[in-house]
Formats: C-alpha cells, structure tokens, sequence
C-alpha cells in the first residue's frame, strides 16, 4: 500500500480484505512458528549448508577441508560433459514431460466417453503407478535387454539391431519410457477427474451448434482443463528433474558416454560415488537456481494462459 | 547418529526441498524426490544407530545376567566388521567369523553386510564422520587410495597386527596380491581379503561347433585374433565377450605387457601422478578390440559382468573374466569349458608380465582401543592362516594371499580335480611385479573407471577413435586426480 493514502482508507481497505488484527504479538508469532521453524531447519539451513560447501573441496572422511571460494563452480562449468547435462536434462524433461501428459490426456478423454467397464479401465490404468520407479526400471531393461530381451529380440526379427548400450538415442528413449510409463496413470486420474467436472451443457450447447467432437474438445474442453494440466505440467517437471533417478540407476547409469546423465544423476555420482563433495554441493547450488528460476518462470507466464 | 551427518545429507537434497518450496507450496503437492539421499543413505545410518541400540540394550542385558549369575564370564571385546558379500560369499564370511569366535574367548567379531561395495564404502565413511566406525572395513581395490589417502582415518594393518601380538609374517603373503595395497616402504596397510585376477573362458562345444579345434593355443591375442575369423568363418554369432573391460582391457592389460597405466609408478609413488593409458600399446589393442566390435567378431555386454549370462548360457564362445568366474561357470555351464591364461600380444611384449588383481581388502579405521585392536589383529591373522586361505581359495576361486594356502591346495589335490583353478595363481606369480604391474593407487577411480567405460563405448561403436577416445579419457581422468590431489594433498 502506498504511502500517501491516510488512515481511513487503511481501514477501507483493511475492512474489504477481512483481514484479522492481532491485539500482541505472542499468538501471531506463535502461529507462524510451525511453517517458520520447519522451512528453517528443512529448507534455509541445509540451504545454506549447501552454499557453505559449495565454497569447499573437502576430504571423504571430513578430516580436513580447504577453501577454494568459486573454484567448484569453476570446475564444473569448464567441463563439456557438466556443461552438455544440462541440455540432457532438458531434452529428458521435456520428453518425459509430454510423453507422460499427451498419452494420460488421450487415454482420458476415451475414458470419459466409456459408458461401461469405464471402472475396469481406470483401475487397469491406475496400476502402473503402483510400481516403484527402480522395480519399473529392471522391467524395462529386461524387456529391452540387448541379448535376453524380449522386445529387443522382436525388433531383430523386425530387422532392428536394438542396443541401448552403445547407442545413446536408444538409451535416451528407452529411460524416458521407462520413466513415463508409471507416470502415465497418476496424470490420466487427474485428467479423468477434470473431465468429468467440466459441464456437459456447455459441450452439449456446442454440440448442437454443429460443433464434432475434436472441435468441442479443442474450443471447450481443453481450455477448461487448463487448470489441471498446469499443476500436472509443473509436478511432471520436478518429477522428471528429481524422481526418475531410480530409473536411471537402473537402466543406463547415466551413460553410453553420458547421454542420460541429467543434473541430479551426477549429483549423485559425484557425491556418493565419486565422494566429492565440494563439486556434489556446487552442483545442488547450480540446480537449486535453475529449478527457482523454472519455476518462475512456469508461474509467471504459462500460468497467464491458465483459466481458473 | 551425529547432527554432522544429517546436515551433509540435507545439503544435497537442499534443492529438492526448493523446488516443493517454490513448485509445491502452491499448489500443495506431496512429493518425495531425492528419496535415493534418504533411502539409500540416511536409511543406512538410522539403521546403524538403531543397531547401535540395540547392540547397547544387549550389552545391558548381558551385565544384567551377569550380576545375576555370577558364573558368567567376563564380557568379550567386541569387534565390528563391515564387508559387501551376501549370498554364497556372505555364508562363507559368516562361517568364518563364526569360527574365530569358536575358536577363543576373547574377542567376539560382529559381522554385517552393508551392501554392495560402493554402499559399503559409502557406509563407512559416513560412520565415520558420525564417529561410529567399525573396527574393520572392507573396502574394493578402486577405493584404496581413497582409503590411504586417509591417514587419520585409518590404521596401517602391519601394525595393528604388529601389535596385536599374532603372528605376522609381511612375507607370507603372495607379493603380486599384497603388492596392492602396500606403501612404496613396502608395509602392508590393508589385508587384501578376496582378490581375483582375469582369465580367458573357452566353451569347448562352440569352437567345435564352428569347426575350430578348441585346444589350439590361444596364449597371444595374435591367435585369438585368428580363432575369432575361424569362428566367425564357422557360423558363431558371438565370438568373444568380457567382463570388466576397464579392469581387463586396460588396467590389466598394462600390467601384463609391462607399461604403465599411469605415471608415477602407477599412482604408487605420489599423488600427482597422470593417466598413461593413451600409449602405443593400449592403443594397438583397442585398434583390434574396435575391428573385431565392428566385425561382429567382439559382442559389447555392458560395463560390469552381463557377458557372464551368455557365455554360461553357451552362447559365447571365448569370454574374458575374473578367475573368481569360477563357481558361476562351473555350476551353470552345460557344455565343455577350459580356463586359458589372459592372451598378449607378441607384438608388444615378448613375454607377458604378471596379472594384477581386482576385489577387497580389509582395512582397519582409527578411533578405537587397543584392547579392540589387539582383537581386530587377532582376526586378522586368523584369516590369513593357510587353512582359511586354502578353504577360502577352494571355495570362492578368489586367489589364496599366501603362497603357503597355495601349496596347501596343490597338497590336496584340488588343482587336478579342478583343472583350470591355478592358471590365476600361475599368471600372477610368474614373475616378480614391476612398477607397472604392482597394482593401481588412483584417486577417484570408481569414477575415472566410468569415465574409461564410457570412452571404450564410444569405441566400440565407432563413434571415436581408440586414440581419440584415449586421449579424452585421460584428459577427463586428470581432472578429477588434480581435484583428488588438492582434496587430499
């Protein structure tokens, strides 16, 4: 509130947004206490932790630990490899991202016209989640196994030399899959449930109109769903940045040659394999900044084109 | 559990509390990223805490009964031992501890399995940031500098077992296998425990299947070459696969044709030692390796022990393995097999050198009290007793550590019942190792192991250059021993 507007306004204003005024501060303070103290010692202390080892190479066993002030960041950005993870990430989360939504969304809209077995049909689809991204991860590398598997054996009758090991596009697309198949069910509940809350007047007025269905579901459907698909589109993203991690363990590594090393993934490596801990916090810093500012800017203009 | 250790934790899943701070406060999602921190780590340690406990409760009870029954003995210096076997080896290594406590009233050796080599490593050195370390820690080959680099952390095994007051004979021990994980004084500071060494695996039915005469000889890689066009030629669809290729194509393969795979004595000498593996002689062998990936002739695996499937399927004819392939192979293999010394060029060594060897050994942290130690010495030497060796070498096919556990095999006729199982101890007691064969000290070489496993893949399938490659692995690899020697210099 600006500075020029005098008491009585204050109170006008006060008065419309029905705000409630405390008489100390003791109770205030003491509501605000649980949300304060748990984002302090969950959020801004391990936060701070982070930067504070950023700024060190420290030895595995905590014994000694020299300042190098930028010189993790410097390591890390000079390197090629760190340097082309980030445009991994973004073509994996991307991937993930549409191969989970498009599919959930096509599967949906067929649900929502299912007049019987539509039960059957959700729980059949529902199930999938239920799979631990690790366990989904070992069911797909049998499957796609370049020796053993059945799939890959199929597409050599098919005459396609099928081998993620060496090929890094195949290794790209098998983990998206695989990352995106479990996915699949929880993004369908929740477009199945915006589905079902949009008017059936509205899409029936349409209807009669003249309007077939692809144009309706165009022109109606999708605009009201937006709301929906802007939470799925921001929760698939941090997904795809931090949960599929299970997935890449299990499957690929990280390699051939690095092609599905994203960010996280060599957060790892570097920590808890590589036990270097310097680069491993500088790197948490580095994404702690790049999933602020996706965020942001998810809120700040995507969310512009959502109707709530 | 320390304070210290959860935050060292939290910062590393500080972002993912951001983005629910930022992404999920909003909108009021639940989410739980970054669980593999948590799972695989905190998990862990909550567990060790818990066992801590527990430990604690028993010993409680355990002075409780003793004020009740006033025959009871003296309580036993506990002994905490860490190691990464389950399975048949953990059995084996439970079987093990279970004898040393039968066999004294002392001591009493706690064993428990903290996964696999990299967690157990992980595990220890979180307890011992948490000042809740074991007394012994099994550790992998790649990890040892890590470990020696470690001065405060660890003490030296010659003389926790110097002083235990068992006997400890530095020369008993197999100088190829020890040679490891010596400092250049030539002091023992870990007990190498299960060590392994590669070996060539032929499948007898598939050489006779594609027309090759199976007892050819196949000593050199030159005649390999000429068995794989052979087999090839004769309709086999996969001729030759490896395991390990770092540790069998590079790492060994240095070590046998006598170069070095890094400088300075291998990383033995200092810590500024560089990668070497870009030399004219591994090059020359990876030129080969990529002809025969690109012929058909080398089917790529991956980057660990796939291959072993297909070869005990019967799917494979020639497959290059640790000697410790033993037990897998020869209870699953429905066809013929032999066991052939690791194949060298004649055209780089007239001879070959000796084999260095892969697996654990066992190393003793700081922190705890003589009495303790005088108990983990105790173990100690009774592990390297001939007889433990010899049932463990006959059991396992890891190698014996002592020349006499060998003798003691031979002794017993084993090696004729089981042709094949000394071509390991013979390939690495050939000759007296030189400062390219003694073994491997590299900072961070589980990492720069992936980093040389990703380079070999971009080999194999054509996309780099076997110097291109090599090139780039060593300027890779430098970088992180650089960062290894400023952490610990």
């Amino acid at each position: 509130m600006r500075a020029e507007i005098g008491p009585h306004q204050i109170y006008w204003g006060r008065a419309l947004e029905k705000r409630v005024t405390f008489r100390g501060w003791l109770l205030p303070i003491l509501l605000i206490a649980p949300q304060v103290i748990i984002s302090a010692v969950f959020f801004f202390y391990p936060a701070g932790q982070a930067i504070w080892q950023s700024l060190f190479i420290p030895d595995p066993f905590g014994l000694s630990s020299q300042f190098v002030g930028f010189g993790n960041f410097e390591f890390l950005l000079s390197d090629k490899f760190y340097r082309k993870s980030f445009l991994t990430t973004a073509i994996f989360s991307i991937l993930v991202t549409l191969c989970s939504m498009i599919p959930a969304l096509f599967l949906a809209v067929i649900a929502d016209r299912l007049i019987k077995g539509s039960g059957v049909y959700r729980t059949m689809l529902i199930w999938p989640y239920a799979v631990a991204p690790a366990v989904a991860g070992v069911l797909w590398l049998f499957m796609f196994n370049t020796r053993v598997g059945v799939v890959s054996w199929y597409l050599g009758q098919l005459g396609y030399d099928w081998n993620h090991v060496l090929n890094g596009g195949e290794a790209m697309g098998l983990v998206v899959v695989a990352s995106a198949w479990g996915r699949i069910s929880y993004n369908f509940l929740f477009f199945f449930a915006a589905l079902q809350s949009v008017p059936r007047s509205v899409i029936e007025a349409a209807a009669i109109d003249g309007a077939h269905f692809w144009r309706r579901f165009f022109g109606i459907v999708l605009p009201l769903i937006t709301p929906t698909a802007f939470f799925l589109l921001v929760v698939n993203v941090v997904y795809a940045f931090f949960e599929t991690f299970g997935v890449i363990h299990t499957i690929t590594a990280g390699g051939p040659q690095q092609s599905t090393t994203i960010l996280v993934y060599k957060v790892f490596s570097d920590g808890f394999v590589g036990q270097d801990l310097g680069s491993s916090s500088a790197q948490s810093v580095i994404l702690l900044v790049v999933v602020g500012l996706l965020t942001v800017i998810q809120f700040k203009y995507v969310e512009k084109r959502v109707h709530y | 559990m320390s304070f210290r250790f959860i935050t060292s934790c939290y910062a590393n899943s500080t972002i993912c509390t951001l983005a629910l701070w930022i992404g999920g406060a909003k909108l009021g999602i639940s989410n739980s990223c970054c669980q593999f921190n948590t799972r695989t780590e905190t998990i862990s340690h909550l567990k060790d805490a818990r066992e801590e406990t527990m430990k604690k409760l028993l010993i409680g009870a355990i002075a409780g009964s003793t004020l009740l029954s006033p025959i009871a003995a003296m309580a036993q210096t506990e002994v905490q031992f860490w190691h990464a076997f389950t399975g048949r080896l953990g059995e084996l290594v439970a079987a093990q501890v279970e004898e040393f406590n039968a066999s004294q009233s002392d001591y009493v050796v706690v064993q428990s399995h903290k996964g696999n080599y990299s967690e157990t490593l992980n595990a220890g050195i979180a307890a011992f940031r948490a000042q809740e370390q074991p007394h012994i820690l099994m550790v992998f080959e790649v990890g040892t500098a890590t470990m020696m680099a470690a001065e405060g952390a660890i003490r030296p095994v010659y003389e926790v077992m110097g002083e235990s007051g068992a006997t400890f004979d530095p020369d008993a021990y197999i100088g190829a296998v020890k040679g490891y994980y010596t400092s250049t004084d030539g002091d023992m500071l870990s007990l190498p425990f299960n060590s392994s060494t590669p070996v060539l695996w032929v499948n007898r039915n598939a050489f006779e299947a594609a027309g090759v005469d199976p007892d050819m000889d196949l000593s050199t890689w030159e005649n390999v070459g000429a068995a794989l066009d052979a087999l090839k030629a004769g309709g086999e669809d996969c001729p030759l696969v490896t395991a390990w290729q770092s540790w069998i194509h590079l790492e060994n393969f240095s070590a046998y044709h006598d170069v070095p795979f890094a400088s300075k004595d291998n990383g033995f000498s200092g810590l500024d030692t560089e990668l070497m593996l870009n030399g004219p002689a591994q090059i020359a062998h990876l030129t080969a390796m990529q002809e025969w990936a690109q012929d058909g002739k080398f089917i790529y695996t991956g980057r660990r022990n796939e291959g072993g499937a297909n070869f005990r399927a019967g799917e494979c004819a020639l497959f290059t393995e640790s000697s410790a392939g033993y037990a897998g192979i020869s209870s699953e293999a429905e066809f013929d097999f032999d066991v052939r010394p690791l194949p060298y060029w004649k055209a780089v060594a007239d001879e070959p050198q000796n084999t260095i060897i892969g697996g654990a050994s066992l190393w003793v942290m700081a922190g705890h009290d003589a009495e303790e130690y005088k108990g983990a010495g105790e173990f100690l030497s009774f592990l390297s007793s001939s007889d433990v060796q010899a049932s463990w070498h006959q059991n396992t096919g890891y190698l014996p550590i002592t020349a006499e556990a060998g003798e003691a095999t031979k002794a017993a006729g084993f090696y004729e019942a089981n042709p094949g199982t000394d071509i390991a101890v013979m390939q690495m007691t050939a000759n007296e190792p030189t400062a390219n064969s003694k073994g491997l000290r590299l900072g961070s070489f589980d990492q720069i192991r992936g980093i040389i496993d990703e380079e070999l893949e971009a080999i194999w399938s054509g996309d780099k250059s076997p110097q291109e490659a090599m090139d780039s692995a060593k300027e890779r690899g430098d970088a992180l021993l650089r960062r290894f020697e400023q952490a610990n210099g």
